[in-house]
This record gives C-alpha cells, structure tokens and sequence, in this order.
C-alpha cells in the first residue's frame, strides 16, 4: 500500500471555499464565528467584515478550544469554529474536551484541503488513512457529517446552526488560487470589536 | 474537638469566589488535587479538564470574550506546552490567569522534572506572562489575590509560581 491509496472514505476535493463559505454564513443567524488562522480567516472575512467574527492570525491548534470557551460562556449563543485540516489536527485532542463539556450551542466545521495550504501545499495528514469524522465520533461527538457537494450547504448549516451540539463536519474542499482577503490583525482590537458585538463590553 | 487547618487551596477558593473566578481549565498536579476538588463540588463552579495545557489558555481566552472570568490550572512541566499558545491572550490583550504549582526545583526525585522546571520562570516572562513566584504556604492566597487583580484588570497574563517547597516532593517510596 503506498501514501497515495486512498481509503474508501476518501473523496475528490471539489467544493470551491470562498462561495462555499459565503452560502453557509447566510444561514448564521447572530451565532459567533471562530476561524482558524490563516484561510479559513481570509474565506470569513471574504464573505463580508463582521463584528462577531473572531478573526485569528496565530496560536495554531487553539480555534477549537477559544470557541468552547466562548460557548460556555455565552450558552444561549450559537458559536461556529470553522478551521482547516492542519490546524484541527493540531489541536485534535479539544475534540475529547468538547465532547466532555458537551455544549449544546458549539458547531465545528473543518475545511478540509488535506494539505498546509497556506505554507506550500505541502502534504496534510486526512488525505490518505485518516478519516476525522471517525476521529470526532470515537471522541464522543456524535453528530457528524461528511461533506463532498456543495449541495449540501442546506444540511451543513443545520448541523452547525441549528441541531443541538455538539456538532462535527468535514467538507472536502478543492486547492484553489483565492485572492487575498485579509482582515484587520490588532489583537487587542478584534477581541474589543468582538466583546461589543457580544454584549459583555461597551465602547 | 479537632480543630481543621485552613490550607492554601482554602485561601486560593476564597480569592477566586471574590473574584467571580467560575472556570477552572486544568491538566491536574497532586498540589493542586484538594483546589480542583473544591471546584468540583461547588455548584456554581466548572472544571474543564484538557487534554493539553495548551487548550486552557484558548478556553480562558474564550471565557473573557464570553464575559465570564476563567483560570488555568497546571504543573510547571505543562508551562512548556503552552508558550505559543499565550500569544493569543497577550495579543488580543485578553486577562490570562494561571496557577502552577512546581516540580523539578526543591529537592525534587525526578530528574526529568527538572529542566522544565528550571525554565518554567523564565519562558513565561519571555512571553509576556508576569509571574509571582511564591514560597510559603501562607502567602499563596494574597498572591493569588494580587495576581487576578493585575490580570483582570489591566488585561494581562500573570502565573502564580507555587513553590514545591510548599507541595513537598514525592519520592515515590524510593530515595
């Protein structure tokens, strides 16, 4: 067997991000969004600034985490984190903190390319045995969903929006050249923006 | 009559239920077993436990935003895990509160522990965390105190440095 067999959970990557990501925030509501760093940052911020985006330029592995957090804070408020493939793995063992917790209002949506897009396209670790759905399940979180049309945005939106957590997905989406979408980087001012747009913090 | 002794992890509980303090995110330490206890027991109260310290800092962080007040509970050896991680709060400007309890630094029988304890001090302020070293039991409460104060207040990541001294070091029957 070598590295390029794929397994039989393995599908072609055609879901194109940026309108992918766009159609599934329509159906956001006030929910709380916590990209990764990196992509899934420039495909939120691409799909229109808002104040209830979390945008992140660093601590890779933490997206998970910094959106339980915020879920257990704020229990009556839908959270989303929404991250790639290298950054999930990275912080694969939140998944077991998660499930322990059990928030009823946290999605997370892995934008899974199978590779480290944002350094080179260089080989990831779910495109050849790795199947992090089953990874997800054997944590503890039940509901999953593997996602490979785009027409599945519908059912994906349920899933992170609506259907009580937690909740698990991965869409498989292609390579592609996006142009550059770069949201504003101040720290300090994103968490300021963000807490406003919460309600735990005034001007 | 028996008359029970007031411990540190008593006057740690106090500052923090002061403090609104309702989260506690931990890789447990056998010095921090009666702390976390209390936390469990208290139905006002969470204990997240992790499955790196490193994923407390993003649960603390979350917390701030949230609008709630958090901590993060480790032994010195977990201060390494988390280095990259306090980026986040000491970039957003987010209040980082931790208490560690050491290892590796008074007359400690593993000497595995002791790298990691030698540099927990160090690392922490290369990053950005104040840190309040402490070394007698009674002064672990106000420091704690103090600690949370400058943290959240004034947005900023501080670690309370628990002594092993105070701990004792466990020798595992061997000697």
């Amino acid at each position: 067997m070598t590295s390029t067999t794929k397994p039989a959970h393995a599908t072609a990557n055609k879901i194109k991000r940026r309108p992918f990501v766009a159609e599934l925030l329509k159906h956001r509501g006030n929910a709380l969004v916590v990209p990764g760093l990196g992509s899934p940052t420039w495909d939120i911020s691409a799909a229109g600034d808002q104040p209830e985006y979390l945008y992140s330029w660093g601590g890779m592995g933490l997206a998970v985490s910094t959106a339980l957090g915020i879920a257990l804070a704020q229990p009556d408020r839908r959270v989303l984190a929404i991250t790639g493939d290298g950054e999930m793995m990275m912080g694969i063992g939140s998944l077991g903190v998660v499930a322990d917790q059990a928030p009823k209002n946290l999605g997370i949506l892995v934008l899974d390319n199978e590779h480290f897009g944002e350094t080179g396209r260089q080989h990831g670790l779910t495109g050849a045995r790795t199947d992090m759905c089953k990874v997800a399940e054997g944590f503890g979180i039940a509901k999953t969903l593997l996602v490979t049309e785009e027409s599945q945005v519908g059912a994906l939106a349920e899933l992170m929006f609506k259907t009580p957590g937690p909740t698990f997905a991965i869409a498989k989406i292609a390579i592609t050249e996006d142009p550059w979408s770069l949201p504003v980087k101040d720290g300090a001012a994103i968490a300021h923006r963000f807490r406003i747009a919460v309600g735990v913090e005034k001007l | 009559m028996t008359t029970k002794t007031r411990s540190w992890s008593d006057d740690v509980f106090a500052e923090m239920k002061a403090r609104n303090i309702e989260t506690v995110a931990t890789i447990p330490d056998g010095g921090l077993t009666q702390l976390l206890n209390m936390v469990v027991a208290d139905k006002d109260m969470r204990l997240v436990t992790l499955s790196t310290e490193e994923e407390g800092i993003g649960v603390a962080t979350g917390q701030w935003l949230g609008g709630k007040r958090s901590m993060i509970a480790m032994q010195s050896s977990g201060v390494g895990n988390c280095i990259n991680a306090l980026g986040i709060p000491v970039t957003m400007r987010a209040p980082c509160l931790i208490l560690v309890t050491m290892r590796g630094q008074w007359g400690e029988f593993n000497p595995w522990q002791v790298p990691m304890g030698t540099a927990t001090r160090t690392v922490l302020e290369a990053v950005g965390v104040r840190c309040f070293p402490v070394e007698k039991a009674e002064e672990i409460g106000e420091t704690f105190g103090a600690a949370a104060d400058i943290a959240f207040n004034g947005r900023l990541s501080a670690a309370v440095l628990v002594s092993q001294r105070v701990i004792g070091a466990k020798g595992f029957g061997q000697k």
